[in-house]
C-alpha cells in the first residue's frame, strides 16, 4: 500500500491506497490553509509539512502521525531586521547525512536541518551572494524548488532556483556556483543572454541517482540534460508537443530515463489538445513517448505544478502520481502505461509527494 | 462581559488590552494580554518577549505587521508606529483578504 501527500490551497490530504486501485483519504490536517509541500523522512518517520498561511506567514511543522499533533519548526525564518521577510517554503529533500533535511523556499533560500527538521538554520553562502540583488523572480516568486543531492555524499549538493538558475556546492554549502552553460532561455533578447544574471527560469530539477552526474531539467521554454553533474546542459526537448511544463520525474533505476507533463505555453499553461499526456524518455531525452492510457482524452485543460509530479518505487513496478490543480490526482502502478484516477475533487493541488508501502 | 453584551473597558490607568483571536491565542495560552508598551509594534514585541513561540506571527522578519493581519486601537486601524496609551484595546485580527 502506497501513501500519498498531497499538499492543496486548503490543507495537507494524505491517501492510502494501490496504484491502479482504489485510494482512499485517511487523514486532511491544516484544514483551510495552504500546504505547499509534505514528506516524509524514510530514515525516521517523521512528517514534515510546509505550510503558507496568508495570515501568519510560512512555517513548517513536524509530526510523528499526520492525524495527530504538529509542532512547529524552530527557525523557519530570515535574519532578523532585514529589508526581506521569507514568502513560502517550496520544499522540503532529505540530505545525505543522519538526520539532514534541506528545505527551500522564496526568495531564494536555503534552510539547513541537523535533527530531523525540529530546527533549522539558513545557509549563510546562499543567502550572501553577491549577485543576489540581481537575482529575478518567476511567476510564483523567487522560489528554490528544486533540491537533488548526491547519493552518498552530503557534500554535493544542487539546487534550482526560478528564475536565478542552477546553483551547485561540493563543500556542503559553504560555497556556491553557477550551473546554466547552454540553458537558452528564449524569453529573453539574444543580447541578454551574456548576462549571467538575466533571469534563468528553472521550473525543476531532478538528478538519475544511479549515475548522479546525470541531471534533467524542465525549464521554462526547453527541456535539459546535463552530465556533468549540472555545470553544463543539452537540449533534448525535442519530439514534445510543447517544451513548456512545470513537474518532472525520473525512474531512479534507469539514468536515461525522464517523465514530464507538457503544457501549451507560458501564455496558456494547460495541457495540450484538451488531452492529459505524461511523457516519457527512455534514451535520455533523444525521443519522447506519449503515456496518456486512462488519462482524460479530450475536454481537459489541466495545469501541474512543479511539484506536483512524484514517484515511488523503480523499474517496470515504477509508480507515478500527478496532481491538477483542478483537484484530480491520478495514479500509475506501471511507469505510466497505464493510468487511474485516484482523487477527483479535492482542492487545487500545489504538491504530491509519494511513498512505496 | 457586560450584560449588554460589550466587552468593558479596560480601565485608563491600566497597560494597553491586546487581545488575540483564532491560533494566536493558543500559543499565547490566552485571548486577552496586558502588556506595556507605547506603540503597537512595542506592544506586539512585549508579548512575543512573554510568548516566544508567537514570533514570526504577527510579525515579519523585517518587524513589520503581516500583510493579512489587521491591527485595531480602540477600534481604530493602526500600523507599527501608531501610538498607544494605558487603558486602550488593541485587537489583532485575521483580515478577511487573507482568507
Amino acid at each position: 500500500m502506497s501513501e500519498l501527500l498531497v499538499g492543496t490551497k486548503k490543507g495537507l490530504f494524505v491517501l492510502e491506497g494501490d496504484a491502479g486501485g482504489e485510494f482512499a483519504i485517511v487523514t486532511r490536517a491544516f484544514e483551510g490553509l495552504p500546504v505547499e509541500y509534505a514528506m516524509r523522512d524514510p530514515r525516521s518517520g517523521r512528517l514534515l509539512a510546509a505550510l503558507s498561511s496568508p495570515f501568519y506567514g510560512p512555517k513548517i511543522f513536524h509530526s510523528e502521525d499526520p492525524a495527530g499533533e504538529w509542532e512547529q519548526a524552530s527557525g523557519v525564518a530570515l535574519p532578523e531586521g532585514g529589508e526581506q521577510a521569507l514568502e513560502k517554503i517550496w520544499v522540503i529533500a532529505c540530505g545525505e547525512a543522519d538526520g539532514l533535511l534541506y528545505a527551500g523556499g522564496d526568495p531564494g533560500v536555503l534552510f539547513e536541518s541537523r535533527d530531523g527538521g525540529a530546527s533549522w538554520e539558513l545557509n549563510a553562502a546562499l543567502w550572501e551572494q553577491p549577485s543576489r540583488a540581481h537575482w529575478q523572480p518567476g511567476g510564483g516568486g523567487l522560489c528554490l524548488h528544486s533540491i537533488v543531492t548526491w547519493p552518498g555524499d552530503p557534500q554535493r549538493l544542487a539546487v534550482a532556483i526560478s528564475a536565478a538558475g542552477m546553483w551547485l556546492t561540493d563543500d556542503g554549502g559553504q560555497s556556491w556556483r553557477r550551473g546554466n552553460d547552454g540553458i537558452v532561455p528564449r524569453y529573453l533578447p539574444e543580447e541578454a543572454l551574456a548576462d549571467e544574471n538575466a533571469g534563468r527560469c528553472v521550473h525543476h530539477v531532478e538528478r538519475a541517482p544511479r549515475r548522479p552526474e546525470r541531471l534533467f531539467m524542465q525549464f521554462h521554454g526547453g527541456v535539459y540534460r546535463s552530465d556533468d553533474a549540472g555545470q553544463s546542459w543539452v537540449a533534448v526537448g525535442d519530439g514534445l508537443p510543447s517544451d513548456f511544463g512545470f513537474p518532472l520525474a525520473v525512474d531512479p533505476a534507469d539514468p536515461d530515463s525522464a517523465f514530464v507533463i507538457p503544457l501549451v505555453a507560458d501564455m496558456d499553461r494547460v495541457t495540450p489538445d484538451g488531452r492529459v499526456r505524461v511523457y516519457e524518455t527512455r534514451d535520455a531525452g533523444a525521443s519522447w513517448s506519449a503515456r496518456g492510457d486512462g488519462l482524460p482524452a479530450e475536454h481537459a485543460y489541466l495545469t501541474v505544478l512543479r511539484q506536483a509530479l512524484a514517484c515511488c518505487g523503480e523499474g517496470p513496478g515504477l509508480e507515478l502520481y500527478f496532481g491538477a490543480t483542478s483537484g484530480e490526482l491520478f495514479a500509475s502502478p506501471d511507469a505510466g502505461a497505464s493510468w487511474s484516477t485516484a482523487a477527483l475533487r479535492l482542492p487545487p493541488i500545489y504538491s504530491v509527494v509519494a511513498l512505496a508501502g | 462581559m457586560s450584560a449588554t453584551g460589550s466587552h468593558p473597558r479596560p480601565q485608563a490607568t491600566s497597560p494597553p488590552l491586546l487581545c488575540l483571536h483564532g491560533p494566536l491565542r493558543t500559543l499565547a495560552g490566552g485571548a486577552e494580554h496586558r502588556v506595556g508598551g507605547a506603540s503597537v509594534l512595542e506592544l506586539v514585541r512585549a508579548l512575543e518577549d512573554a510568548h516566544p513561540q508567537l514570533r514570526g506571527w504577527i510579525l515579519d522578519e523585517r518587524g513589520r505587521i503581516r500583510r493579512h493581519i489587521n491591527i485595531y486601537v480602540d477600534g481604530e486601524r493602526a500600523e507599527e508606529r501608531t501610538p498607544v496609551r494605558a487603558g486602550q484595546r488593541v485587537e489583532v485580527l485575521p483580515a478577511i483578504t487573507g482568507g
